[in-house]
């Protein structure tokens, strides 16, 4: 996870850049299924975008929200879960347990501000490499044209410095 | 002075026969005052904890200014318990001074430790604040008094505190050495934690390491709570006042109502839900959580009842405000710091 994090320093410089926005994107496999998909696609040749950074689980049930909110907290511009087709799932139906959370993730981060777009899942079987590439393919292409997180929250997040207001200037003691 | 060098400076005052009376302030930044009645409410408890204490600044109950704070020394005040979250510039500068006067600073109380309900406004930009609470043509604000204005008061001119964009925990703003968790601490709790900080200044035993919450347990209200728990089937969530009657022994989640037991920590006694009511949360995240919210979602999402995204969906639509329901106390300290 270090190097989704923007060292302090660079994090108050203003972002502006003359090149198209590239997301950055986590995402989170399971072991038996999505990963192997990955392993398929790699080993066929399959071409995916770069911008996904992808973490292996046991599970899809072992997906903490937490995971997911310290990933958009440390700078990624969405996240990405997949993992076996429900009828597949090697831990019975922690597969449903994933998406229940997922369900209920992408509806308190949509009322955090953060647009549902950015929470994606899929499932992904091992045979599936084609349709692993695929689906990350259409995601990235998706976060792309929907840009950069919003603005307020990476100032809130410490990403961005704060536009200057009056209320926002620090107040140092006198001791 | 770090809270290792008050053990060190004390222990050798402690071999002294005539016990030494610690200086103690408690100070209100955005809060309610809760905190500080329940301090109070120790009653003839308070009375007997001045004899090893001296309350040297203390707004809510004795009359005291600044400038007296000012002129103190460095680490003059041995323990500050510091309530209420960082709201405007006057707490940040309240916050600062306080740090440097004080030995051990803790953040009390829900609002330090994480920033409670007045954290739930950083879902909203200041201007939608400004509007809402200080728009002289929606609230009985003739004169327009706002934070940040000037305002002619009968006593005289008053410049007052600016809000600051977001609340901030006190942690955010300056090191704190222990928090106590709760809106309010429970005042038996409070009890405890003040004999133990007098026994370790004391040099009796030793000061509990730093960072550490006092006045709370390490686990969850689900383990303090006395009700019968079995394999929860949940197929909606219902609000209290849609049943017709609470079973008085079974666990509140399994009767659909929102619990924040699974995720709270324990150490109030679970005294809501002995009382039919379910637990708010408001000892905050327990030992080994980043993020309160996210892991009360996760256990609420793994005891629903639904397997198909519609069904799931018809059960989530019973939660209509998710932030509330799940950052009620922790939105400020949450992973994403209340995300707008």
């Amino acid at each position: 996870m270090t190097a989704l994090m923007t060292p302090p320093d660079q994090a108050a410089a203003p972002a502006v850049s003359s090149e198209p926005f590239e997301p950055l994107i986590l995402g989170f496999t399971c072991n038996w299924c999505s990963y192997r998909a990955a392993d398929l696609a790699g080993t066929a040749r399959t071409k995916y975008p770069y911008n996904v950074r992808l973490i292996r689980l046991m599970c899809s049930g072992r997906m903490e929200p937490e995971f997911i909110l310290e990933g958009f907290a440390k700078g990624a511009d969405a996240v990405i879960m997949t993992g076996c087709w429900p009828e597949d799932c090697h831990y019975r139906i922690q597969s449903v347990k994933a998406l229940r959370r997922f369900l209920f993730l992408r509806r308190t981060l949509a009322d955090l501000g953060i647009e549902p777009t950015r929470l994606q899942r899929f499932y992904a079987s091992a045979a599936e490499g084609q349709r692993f590439a695929d689906e990350i393919a259409r995601i990235v292409d998706e976060v792309r044209e929907l840009g950069p997180i919003p603005s307020e929250i990476r100032v809130a997040l410490g990403h961005e410095a704060a536009a200057s207001t009056p209320a926002a200037e620090a107040v140092e003691v006198e001791a | 002075m770090t809270a290792e060098a008050a053990t060190a400076t004390t222990a050798a005052t402690a071999a002294t026969m005539t016990p030494t009376r610690y200086k103690l302030a408690m100070y209100w930044a955005s809060a309610c005052g809760g905190c500080d009645v329940a301090v109070l409410n120790l009653g003839m408890k308070l009375i007997e904890f001045t004899e090893r204490w001296e309350p040297v600044f203390w707004p809510a109950a004795m009359d005291g200014k600044r400038s007296q704070v000012r002129a103190m020394e460095d680490g003059e005040i041995d323990v500050c318990l510091f309530d209420g979250g960082i709201r405007t510039d006057e707490d940040a500068e309240m916050a600062h001074l306080l740090r440097a006067k004080s030995k051990v600073l803790v953040a009390f109380g829900s609002c330090a430790s994480e920033g409670c309900i007045p954290g739930l406004a950083n879902q909203r930009s200041i201007e939608a604040i400004y509007a809402a609470a200080y728009d002289p043509e929606l609230n009985d604000n003739p004169e327009g008094i706002h934070p940040g204005g000037h305002w002619t008061s009968p006593w005289g001119e008053l410049e007052l505190p600016r809000l600051e964009t977001r609340l901030r925990t006190l942690g955010q703003v300056v090191k704190v050495d222990y928090s106590v968790p709760g809106c309010p601490p429970e005042t038996e709790r409070i009890a405890e934690v003040l004999t133990t900080v007098t026994a370790a200044l004391d040099g009796l035993v030793p000061l509990p390491p730093p960072g550490s919450v006092l006045g709370a347990g390490t686990s969850t209200v689900c383990d303090e709570c006395k009700r019968e728990r079995g394999i929860k089937h949940i197929t909606e969530f219902r609000r209290i006042q849609t049943l017709a009657e609470v079973d008085p022994t079974l666990c509140l989640l399994e009767q659909g109502l929102l619990c924040c037991g699974p995720a709270a920590r324990d150490g109030c006694g679970a005294k809501c839900p002995a009382a039919g009511a379910p637990c708010i949360g408001c000892y905050g995240a327990t030992d080994g959580v980043r993020d309160f919210g996210a892991r009360l979602l996760s256990a609420y999402a793994s005891v629903v009842e639904a397997s198909e995204p519609e069904d799931i969906e018809r059960v989530l639509a019973g939660l209509p405000d998710t932030v509330g329901q799940f950052y009620r106390f922790s939105l400020a300290a949450s992973l994403l710091h209340g995300g707008r």
